[in-house]
């Protein structure tokens, strides 16, 4: 966008809006829209752009088609995919060469290209559009669907989807209070962890007495697994400021922050650019729209501590200091950022805002279970057909979104458990597919909602060794303030270890659970107090796979490196010599055309030559 | 040594010497110098008036900085859940052993090093590695030896060129 003047009023943002409204809906010329979130980009998102830029520039058909650069649709299989307006055809899997064809045949000629089309892997047929993919079927993305509409680094595609009428709405139309009231009517709650009801977040920040009131963006998504604050933020971040903005103004502050880590450059690329903008066109700073209400949002970059996703060790880290949590109460609604009243709320959390002001609190509250209300954006990745971040309102069940949503397990394995929460959930197992998922229902099954990660595991995912995973990760994100977390993280994670290598011993079980228990009870924070969820989780559904690591000495699954063995079946080796060849420790011998054997011995089982193997020769036992 | 002071100073100036900013002083060192010199580290303690302990203790304890230099090309692997279960742990243990060296330690020729990062988001094309700023996407055991040749191809190169 142009350097533009402020808007002065309200009208005038109202003006503004529907002037982008109107020429959105006047535009003739076909739109590609293309995908280009960080995964996207991995997958040659912008090589795409440039070869279509090219061909649009030699064929001189500047007039002809536009392209918008999007953020992620959460599609991820599928990238990098585009979308053609007007007819919505969707391509995946683009790559640089498709361009001039997808220009010629498609936007020139309304022909569509086959191949880029997707084809559902168990009824075969073709997709034209998204919403003919089984994987958008049962999605309901009020929150995520706006990405694949806009521009990120454009003010003006948000204006053009109505973006900033919420806080021009709430400006006007609404008190503080009524605000605050509609958040609360609504049922939302926090979507980064613990759920706890928004709207008596606010109340209780705007009730706390202070000179000075800080808002903040918790938008340091350090569950491993989860990457649904990234994606908003890189694919529409004005609609997290907005609900920001609108958040500021109810609880009666003048400062913000967004916390963002340090991991994700295109996302505080996006942000940064988001505030400037607002900044420039008076959506920001002092005297907003002509109003009395003034407001300033700065970033800080974390700083790689997972620990400071917890908000009081957030703010420890705004405010320059080691990351460490301290006790609650006070809670930051009463003392928070430089001791003054606090409210924290995380990306999704924010993002669901403005939807909630433009549609009412009844429609939303609609949506959902009856304590969990709207929609949760999920990440669905591992051993999964269909990855991708999946929008689905609370209450539908595991096995729809992993089955109808995901398309189920690859190469016909079986599901084995999903993994949800992070490094604070559990792992829950097939016999629990049927749960509708909300916040108590999670909790009650030994996981949480926590921040939407949701991890797929097949048979040949090995429970402990994912609970010795989590148990990695938390003794080295742990703080080490309490002690029971700082050294029962660490004990626990030495158990499971020795169970991993063949070390176990009876007892050990119990032990873990009696030392998770304790990790429990005596730790302050979140991170200590959920620490003991991979154990509990795993020992309570999988208690049969530690038995056989314990007292058989195998690994069921296959992963445990000390319990298995690779070996060569002599029925279908074909003798091709490729894993012979990819051996970095020559343990494998044997000719051309004849068998080959694994020296045992010589073998580290770093797996190169399972994955070498065309012919499924090798197994592991 | 100069030249440094005077880089470091004028982070220090960006944030108007404030003290709460020290984290974000840090992290333009950081991004200057690829880690933190220890004279950099006590010019920060004099300017800001914040004893070098507690500054050494925020050094160490968030994990985007580093008190040793590092190689030319970071290579980070990601362990993330998602990656983990793809087989992440495999791929790093092969560019431990092309390396020879241990995740969050550098080559004694200061080409690369290694580190481990719990997530980057893209869980779909995961195993994910990152060198420098290109993402490799669905890593296997095979393609690592391909994936460092390129970057020593490059440096061989760039070597090369400054020869002539």
């Amino acid at each position: 966008m142009k350097k533009t003047e402020k808007i002065k009023s309200i009208e005038k943002l109202y003006k503004t809006i529907d002037h982008h409204i109107q020429k959105r809906k006047s535009e003739e010329t076909p739109v590609l829209t293309v995908s280009a979130g960080t995964c996207g980009r991995a997958r040659g998102s912008m090589r795409v752009i440039e070869s279509l830029e090219k061909v649009i520039q030699k064929e001189n058909l500047k007039d002809q088609v536009r392209i918008r650069v999007t953020g992620c649709h959460g599609f991820c299989e599928a990238e990098p995919n585009i979308i053609l307006q007007p007819h919505n055809f969707f391509y995946q899997k683009v790559q640089p060469k498709d361009a001039k064809e997808i220009i010629s045949e498609t936007v020139l000629n309304d022909k569509i290209i086959e191949r880029l089309l997707y084809t559902d892997p168990s009824t075969e047929t073709k997709a034209l559009n998204e919403d003919e993919i089984e994987f958008y079927k049962k999605q309901r993305r009020i929150v995520l669907g706006d990405n694949a509409l806009i521009d990120p680094t454009e003010i003006g595609d948000y204006f053009s989807i109505g973006g900033y009428r919420s806080l021009a709405k709430a400006l006007t139309e609404m008190k503080p209070e009524e605000i605050i009231e509609t958040i609360q009517k609504s049922g939302l709650r926090g979507r980064g962890g613990a759920g706890f009801p928004t709207g008596n977040k606010w109340a209780f920040a705007r009730k706390a007495k202070g000179d000075t009131k800080y808002v903040i963006c918790n938008a340091d998504e350090g569950d491993p697994g989860a990457y649904m604050d990234r994606s908003l933020l890189e694919g529409n971040p004005h609609r997290v400021l907005e609900g920001m903005i609108i958040g500021a103004y109810a609880i009666g502050t003048k400062e913000g922050y967004i916390y963002i880590r340090d991991e994700y450059p295109l996302a505080l690329h996006h942000i940064t650019l988001a505030i400037e903008q607002a900044k420039e066109l008076g959506l920001l700073g002092e005297s907003i729209l002509g109003t009395d209400f003034s407001l300033d949002i700065h970033i800080a970059k974390g700083a790689g501590a997972f620990v400071c996703g917890e908000e009081t060790a957030l703010i420890a880290s705004i405010e320059g200091r080691v990351g460490e949590p301290r006790q609650r109460p006070p809670f930051p609604a009463v003392k928070g950022l430089w001791k003054q009243p606090t409210n924290i709320n995380n990306v999704e959390t924010w993002a669901n805002i403005p939807i909630i002001l433009q549609k009412g609190a009844d429609w939303f509250s609609q949506i959902g279970t009856n304590g969990s209300k709207g929609t949760k954006i999920f990440s669905l990745v591992g051993k999964i057909n269909n990855t991708g971040l999946v929008e689905v309102p609370m209450g539908i069940t595991l096995r729809e979104i992993i089955f109808d949503i995901g398309g189920g397990i690859p190469g016909g394995k079986e599901f084995k458990a999903v993994q949800t929460g992070g490094p604070s959930g559990g792992c829950i197992p097939k016999e629990k597919l049927n749960l509708p998922i909300d916040y108590e229902s999670l909790t009650a099954a030994g996981s949480i909602m926590g921040s939407g990660g949701m991890i797929v595991m097949d048979e040949n995912t090995c429970m402990v060794d994912v609970a010795k995973y989590f148990l990695n990760f938390l003794r080295d994100e742990s703080c080490g303030k309490c002690l029971s977390c700082r050294e029962g993280t660490q004990r626990m994670w030495e158990i499971v270890k020795d169970i991993t290598e063949g070390l176990g011993k009876e007892g050990d079980i119990e032990l873990l659970v009696t030392l998770a228990r304790a990790v429990k009870d005596a730790s302050m924070c979140g991170l200590g107090q959920t620490a003991a969820n991979p154990v509990l989780s795993t020992v309570r559904y999988f208690r049969e796979e530690y038995e056989a690591h314990i007292k058989d000495k195998k690994c069921p699954a296959g992963v445990c490196k000390n319990l298995i063995q690779y070996l060569i079946l002599e029925e279908k080796c074909t003798g091709c010599l490729a894993c012979l060849k990819i051996c970095s420790q020559e343990a494998i011998t044997g000719e051309l055309k004849k068998v080959h054997i694994i020296n045992q011995e010589k073998c580290i089982k770093c797996g190169a030559c399972f994955e070498a193997c065309n012919f499924d020769a090798i197994i592991i036992e | 040594m100069d030249a440094e002071r005077q880089k470091v100073k004028s982070f220090i100036d960006k944030y108007n010497g404030e003290k709460r900013a020290l984290i974000a002083i840090l992290q333009d060192i950081q991004g200057e110098f690829n880690y933190l010199p220890s004279e950099s580290l006590r010019l920060v303690s004099e300017i800001l008036g914040i004893p070098l302990i507690d500054i050494i203790s925020v050094a160490t304890f968030y994990r985007s900085f580093s008190l040793e230099p590092r190689g030319k090309h970071l290579v980070t692997v990601c362990l993330g859940t998602a990656c983990h279960v793809r087989g992440g742990p495999k791929i790093l243990e092969e560019f431990e052993r092309k390396l020879n060296l241990k995740a969050g330690q550098t080559t004694l020729d200061k080409q690369f090093s290694l580190e481990t990062v719990a997530c980057l988001g893209c869980c779909a094309i995961g195993p994910v590695v990152v060198v420098d700023d290109d993402y490799h996407a669905q890593t296997t055991i095979r393609k690592v030896d391909s994936i460092l040749k390129k970057y020593r191809a490059k440096e061989k190169k760039n070597e090369e060129n400054r020869k002539n």
